[in-house]
C-alpha cells in the first residue's frame, strides 16, 4: 500500500476534506491533516486491517517562528506487518497552541508529547500525565521556541555561559 | 554581588525543581515513597526513580528525566549540518560510531549522495559500527550482572572491549567519541595492518564469549535473578515503540538491519536472534541479555564478511581518498526528511527539516532509542519486588546521554 492508497482510505472513510495537502516531497510522504481529526485519523489508520500502523516512531515538534506565526507536530508511524512508513503533519496556531493526545492509540506518545510540551508549551488535551520531562518543572519558558529568550538567572546560577 | 554565588541553597530547591508525582496524601497508609538515584550506580548514570511501594512490592515507579540534559536539539538549530556530528557521538556515548552511521546517512540521503559512496566507505562504516556495537553489548552486560551482583564478568567484558577501545583510537584518535564518519565519507582511511589486527581480535574474541555465556548466560544465580522477570509482552512492546534487542527478546525479528536493508547490510549474511524463553517465559530480563550475547556473534560474522571485501574485492589503494565526496557545503533542498537505523538499543532517528536556504537544520530531532524504551519500567516494574527492579532496569539498558540528549 502507498501514500496514495492510504489517502484514498482515508477519504472514503472521513470527508473528502480530511486531507489538507499531500507532501511528496517529504521522506516518508507525508499527509498534512486538521489537527481537530488527527485523533480520529490514528485510531483509523491503527485499527484498519489495510494499514495497521502499529508503530509510532517520532513524534517531532516545530516552531515555524513568530513571522509565521504557527507550530507543526510531525508524526512518524510504521506498519511492521506491511513494511510502511507515513508522516502526518499538522499545523496549528502559535498562540495557545493544543493538539489532541494520541496516547490512548500508541503508548509511546506519552513521553513524546511531554517532551514537545516540555521544549514548544504545545498542550495535548487528553494526555494522562502532562509535565515537563527534561527540564526543571519551575524552568521559565519553552526552549526550542525560535523566539526563546532564557532566563538570566536560575536559582543564582548564571545560565548564560 | 549575585555572580559570586554559584547555587543558592534553599530548603525547597529539589520540591520546585524537580517535584514528586506522588505526595504524601495520596498515598494509601501502608504505601510509601522511595527515592532511587539519580547518583546511584544502579541507575547507569543520572536517573532518579520515585518508586511507590508497599512493603518491598512495588506499586508505581515514575522515572525523573533531565539531570543529563544538554540542549542537543538547541545545538543542532545553529550549527552547520556537519558540526552536528561531534554533538551526536555525546548522545549515545557507548555506541558513537553507529549514531553516526544513521545520522552520516540521513543527511546524504538528503542531498541524494547515499548511492554515490564508495563500497569500501561503507564497509568500513559497518565495521567499524559493529566493532562499536560489540563494545556497547559488552558494558550493557558486564553492568547488568554487576547490576544483579556477579562482580567478575564486568572485569572480563571491559578488558575485552579495551581492545575494541584501542583498534577505535588507531582508526580515529579517540577512544569513545570519535567524530569518524564524516557526510559523504570518512575522517580517513583505515590505518594499514588494521584489517589484519582485525583478524586477531576476532579470533581471540570467539572463545571467550564461549567463557562469557558459561559465566553469566548460563549460570545458576543470574537465571533464577532475570528469568521470569520484567516479562514484556510483544503486543505491549509494540505499542510502546520498544525497538533493539528489547523488542527481539520479546519474540519479535525485528531489526532495521534486515528491514530497511541501509548501507551494505543486505550484502552480508547474518541472523537476527530473538527471545524464545529458554529459562522462562518469552521477553523476560534473561531473553533480553541473551539476545544481546547472541547478537554479539552475529556482529562477530558481520566483522569478519567486511574484513574478507576489504580485503580482497574493496582493497585499499593508492588513490582510495574516503573524503572524496564529502561536500564542501551542504545544503540540503527544503524538505522533511526520517531517517532511521539499528543503533545496540534500538531504533535510533533523526528529523529533518531542512528549508533549503542555509547550510544549518531548521529542525533536528533526534528520536532516541533509550529515551522510548524507558517508557515501559513502570509497566514493567509493577507488582515487582524492589530487588527486581534494579534487574529490569539493567535489562532494558539505557545510556542516560541518549536518554536526555
Amino acid at each position: 500500500m502507498i501514500t496514495n492508497d492510504i489517502v484514498l482510505l482515508l477519504k472514503t472513510k472521513f470527508t473528502e476534506h480530511v486531507i489538507v495537502q499531500v507532501d511528496e516531497n517529504a521522506s516518508p510522504k507525508a499527509i498534512v491533516i486538521e489537527a481537530a481529526n488527527l485523533l480520529d485519523v490514528c485510531k483509523e489508520l491503527h485499527a484498519n486491517e489495510k494499514t495497521y500502523f502499529d508503530m509510532l516512531s517520532c513524534i517531532t515538534g516545530l516552531d515555524n517562528g513568530p513571522e509565521a506565526g504557527t507550530m507543526e507536530v510531525v508524526y512518524n508511524l510504521y506498519s511492521i506487518p506491511y513494511e510502511i512508513s507515513l508522516m502526518i503533519r499538522v499545523v496549528i496556531s502559535r498562540k495557545d497552541p493544543e493538539v489532541s493526545s494520541v496516547t490512548e492509540v500508541w503508548k509511546t506518545a506519552d513521553w513524546l508529547e511531554r517532551e514537545i510540551y516540555d521544549m514548544f508549551g504545545i498542550w495535548f488535551t487528553g494526555h494522562p500525565d502532562m509535565r515537563r520531562i527534561l527540564m526543571p518543572a519551575d524552568w521559565e519558558g519553552y526552549p526550542l521556541r525560535k523566539d526563546y529568550q532564557q532566563q538570566e538567572y536560575y536559582r543564582g546560577i548564571k545560565v548564560e555561559y | 554581588m549575585a555572580n559570586d554565588i554559584q547555587y543558592r541553597y534553599e530548603e525547597d530547591n529539589l520540591i520546585k525543581s524537580e517535584p514528586n508525582k506522588y505526595r504524601e496524601e495520596d498515598l494509601r497508609s501502608e504505601e510509601m515513597v522511595i527515592n532511587l538515584g539519580p547518583q546511584h550506580p544502579s541507575t547507569h548514570g543520572v536517573l532518579r526513580l520515585e518508586v511507590v511501594s508497599d512493603g518491598e512490592i512495588i506499586k508505581e515507579v515514575v522515572p525523573h528525566l533531565g539531570y543529563l540534559h544538554r540542549c542537543f536539539e538547541k545545538h543542532a538549530e545553529s550549527l552547520p549540518y556537519g558540526q552536528v556530528i561531534p554533538f551526536i557521538d555525546r548522545m549515545d556515548y557507548l555506541a558513537a560510531m553507529n549514531s553516526e552511521h544513521v545520522y552520516a546517512m540521513g543527511v546524504e540521503r538528503m542531498l541524494g549522495i547515499a548511492d554515490k559512496l564508495p563500497k569500501r566507505v561503507e564497509y568500513i562504516r559497518v565495521l567499524v559500527a559493529e566493532l562499536n556495537r560489540i563494545a556497547s553489548h559488552f558494558v550493557a552486560i558486564g553492568t547488568y550482572a554487576m547490576d544483579i551482583g556477579a562482580f567478575t564478568p564486568f572485569f572480563w567484558l571491559i578488558r575485552d572491549r579495551e581492545h575494541i577501545m584501542r583498534m577505535l583510537e588507531w582508526i580515529s584518535g579517540a577512544r569513545m567519541l570519535y567524530n569518524y564518519m564524516w557526510i559523504g565519507g570518512l575522517f580517513y582511511d583505515l590505518p594499514v595492518g588494521f584489517e589484519e589486527r582485525c583478524v586477531e581480535f576476532v579470533k581471540y574474541l570467539r572463545p571467550k564469549l564461549v567463557e562469557l555465556e558459561k559465566l553469566i548466560i548460563e549460570n545458576k544465580i543470574f537465571i533464577e535473578r532475570t528469568a521470569n522477570i520484567g516479562v514484556l509482552p510483544l503486543d505491549l512492546a509494540i505499542n510502546y515503540g520498544i525497538t533493539g534487542p528489547m523488542l527481539r527478546g520479546s519474540g519479535l525479528k525485528y531489526d532495521l538491519r534486515k528491514v530497511d536493508g541501509y548501507s551494505v547490510y543486505p550484502e552480508i549474511d547474518f541472523d537476527i536472534p530473538v527471545g524464545e524463553g529458554k529459562m522462562g517465559s518469552v521477553g523476560d530480563c534473561w531473553d533480553r541479555t541473551d539476545v544481546r550475547v547472541r547478537e554479539i556473534h552475529e556482529s562477530l560474522k558481520i566483522i569478519e564478511q567486511c574484513l574478507q571485501k576489504l580485503t580482497h574485492e574493496h582493497k585499499r589503494t593508492r588513490e582510495f581518498d574516503p573524503q572524496e565526496l564529502v561536500p564542501k557545503k551542504v545544503r540540503p533542498k527544503a524538505q522533511d526528511f526520517y531517517v532511521r537505523g539499528e543503533t545496540p538499543r534500538g531504533e535510533l532517528g533523526f528529523f529533518f527539516r531542512a528549508d533549503g536556504k542555509s547550510d544549518v537544520p531548521f529542525r533536528c530531532k533526534g528520536r532516541s532509542c533509550c529515551f522510548v524504551n524507558l517508557s515501559v519500567i513502570s509497566e514493567l516494574a509493577k507488582g515487582s519486588l524492589i530487588a527486581d527492579l534494579i534487574a529490569i532496569l539493567g535489562s532494558i539498558d539505557i545510556v542516560l546521554g541518549e536518554v536526555d540528549r
